[in-house]
């Protein structure tokens, strides 16, 4: 128990290591990441002005929830990418055979080195776009000391909960060759209902509910709701049980999945 | 009991193929078929083929990656198919034209990754990681990335990878694909001394004849599915019916020699090759023809292990 812990410990700091290398890339996207926030930030705030109160948020909520969101774009990536990537590619190429046949979990594997791409990106481009933001906007923070501590939870439960959907994305690869447009349609989903384009806080009706029990809540507006203090009290640690199940939920499916992929591949021979 | 057994494995696959519009066919194509043999501890085998022969099957087979259709597989006592994670523990594999390394990362992290997924102690990393580093010369590449080694280095470094753990049998599945000569060369030296030193069974697949001619004291040959040879290299020289060349330089050029069983294949001015079956002695035809022609000079071609090789191939019929 413990080796396995400090093997997923050594995949995670590899993985960080990893993306660390590419810095101009992780430049680059911090540059659009804030200019992308200040833009988003000026719609919010005509929104909020001519509608003040709309989904509960006032203006300087609106705006926090902005640079949240682009804060967290990389960090859960919303629209695919990290080690679920490296999983697909590997089953197009057949290198997922050496994936197999090595004493380890998949699953653990990927999760490992998905968390420590995680950990990077939003050290990187999570926190640098914030600092811009900060400067340049009036923003809410986490009144005390265990709202930040529970943001901390939600945003690690976020990437997770990202993660077994991008696994299970992947994974199709193993049954459609090439999952691109799996992916290209999971990220539309991920995008609308992670509440990266409209707050879910603002989608009408039944749209609204159905939107918060979807996975994606998690992504975005679950950790926004917990930092801007609209979950008080225990609300937030009901916020964090949700992403939890959605956790456990998809983790197991993707365990289940991966179970058939691997009789695939062995018994039917790819 | 042998390290590896395999008793009549086969593997077929079921392929669908479109036909015309909608309509769909299956078909069902044959890996291999009915193998048998058995490798002894400590043994290096040659497993050579042409392409689609069955190679890359029979070791994705004794990895445990894919199950046989039928027939008894075992290697080091286990069934790799439902014993993999315990079995990848006691074997090592080198695909040649894939790594089991981490491309954006330095050699050494690589090798530290696998040194925490075969849990691998201390002592005997240490000690491994100097061998390995001192007789595949990796000293100077192991802060490298491994997307910027070159062929020959990558491979050194997947074979060090593949050895880490002290594995009991090692498949290597065309080892020396694409490296220059003197990299092969070397590595060949690293397989024999491993082989030797460590008591490590091997088997070899390769297009390679030369490294088969230099490590492998036996040879197993696939063909379509089917083992159609399985022994020593003069066994495999025996059988097949390649011949041998005398090349005879005379002092002028004349008609083309005619002596003991032998036929005249080519004349050239004063050269003309003459061949001869392979079990013969040269000497009485030398003798024969030294005594009746004004000879300058003589030589003799042997036949390539590639030349019986390639009768084996064309020999045998084609199904399907």
């Amino acid at each position: 128990m413990r080796a396995t812990v400090s093997l997923w410990f050594a995949v995670a700091k590899r993985s960080f290591r990893r993306y660390s290398t590419y810095r101009a890339a992780t430049l680059a996207g911090i540059f659009t990441n804030s200019v992308f926030g200040i833009i988003i930030c000026f719609v919010y705030i005509a929104v909020w002005s001519e509608n003040p109160g709309a989904g509960g948020y006032d203006a300087k909520d609106a705006v926090t929830y902005a640079w949240l969101g682009q804060a967290m774009i990389m960090t859960v990536a919303v629209w695919n990418g990290g080690a679920t990537d490296d999983l697909a590619a590997r089953i197009k190429t057949g290198d997922v055979a050496i994936d197999l046949y090595r004493p380890v979990s998949l699953l653990g594997w990927y999760l490992a080195s998905d968390l420590g791409r995680a950990l990077y990106h939003l050290l990187t481009r999570g926190l640098a776009p914030t600092l811009v933001g900060a400067a340049l906007f009036d923003l809410r923070y986490p009144a005390d000391l265990l709202l930040s501590v529970q943001f901390a939870i939600a945003v690690v439960l976020a990437v997770t909960v990202s993660f077994g959907v991008r696994m299970l994305v992947s994974a199709s690869a193993f049954w459609l060759l090439d999952d691109t447009g799996v992916k290209h349609l999971a990220a539309i989903f991920a995008m609308f209902f992670s509440g990266l384009t409209v707050p879910l806080v603002l989608f009408p009706g039944w749209t609204g509910d159905l939107a918060t029990v979807l996975p994606w809540a998690s992504y975005l507006q679950v950790p926004a709701d917990i930092w801007l203090g609209k979950h008080p009290g225990t609300d937030a640690w009901a916020a964090l049980a949700f992403q939890a199940a959605w956790t456990i939920a998809l983790l197991w499916l993707c365990h289940l999945v991966l179970g058939l992929a691997n009789r695939k591949v062995v018994v039917q021979g790819g | 009991m042998s390290v590896i057994e395999v008793q009549g494995v086969s593997r077929s696959f079921v392929v669908r193929r479109k036909v015309g519009w909608l309509g769909r066919e299956r078909e069902t194509v044959h890996a291999v078929r009915d193998l048998h043999f058995g490798v002894e501890r400590g043994e290096m085998v040659g497993y050579i083929g042409p392409n689609g022969a069955g190679k890359s099957t029979t070791i994705k087979m004794l990895t445990g990656i894919l199950v046989p259709t039928s027939g008894r597989l075992t290697v080091a006592g286990m069934v790799p198919s439902t014993q993999r994670t315990a079995l990848a523990r006691r074997i090592g594999v080198v695909f040649g034209q894939r790594t089991t390394l981490w491309w954006d990362l330095p050699l050494r992290d690589s090798f530290d990754l696998l040194r925490r997924i075969y849990r691998i102690p201390d002592a005997r990393y240490r000690a491994n990681m100097a061998t390995f580093t001192e007789l595949l010369d990796l000293a100077e590449i192991l802060d490298t990335p491994v997307r910027q080694l070159s062929l020959g280095q990558r491979m050194r470094g997947d074979i060090a990878a593949a050895l880490l753990h002290d594995p009991e049998v090692v498949y290597l599945d065309e080892p020396t694909i694409g490296l220059d000569v003197i990299s092969k060369s070397s590595l060949r030296d690293f397989l024999r001394e491993t082989n030797r030193e460590r008591g490590v069974t091997i088997l070899l697949t390769t297009h390679d004849l030369v490294d088969i001619e230099q490590l492998c004291s036996r040879v197993m040959v696939i063909d379509k599915g089917s083992l159609v040879f399985d022994g020593s290299l003069d066994g495999l020289h025996a059988l097949g019916d390649a011949r041998r060349t005398l090349v005879v330089d005379l002092v002028e050029p004349g008609e083309p020699i005619r002596s003991l069983g032998a036929d005249t294949v080519k004349v050239e001015g004063p050269r003309q090759w003459l061949t001869f079956a392979a079990d013969t002695s040269a000497a009485p035809l030398v003798a024969d023809i030294a005594r009746r022609y004004q000879v300058a000079d003589l030589s003799i071609l042997e036949p390539s292990i590639e030349d019986v090789i390639k009768q084996m191939y064309t020999r045998t019929p084609r199904e399907g």
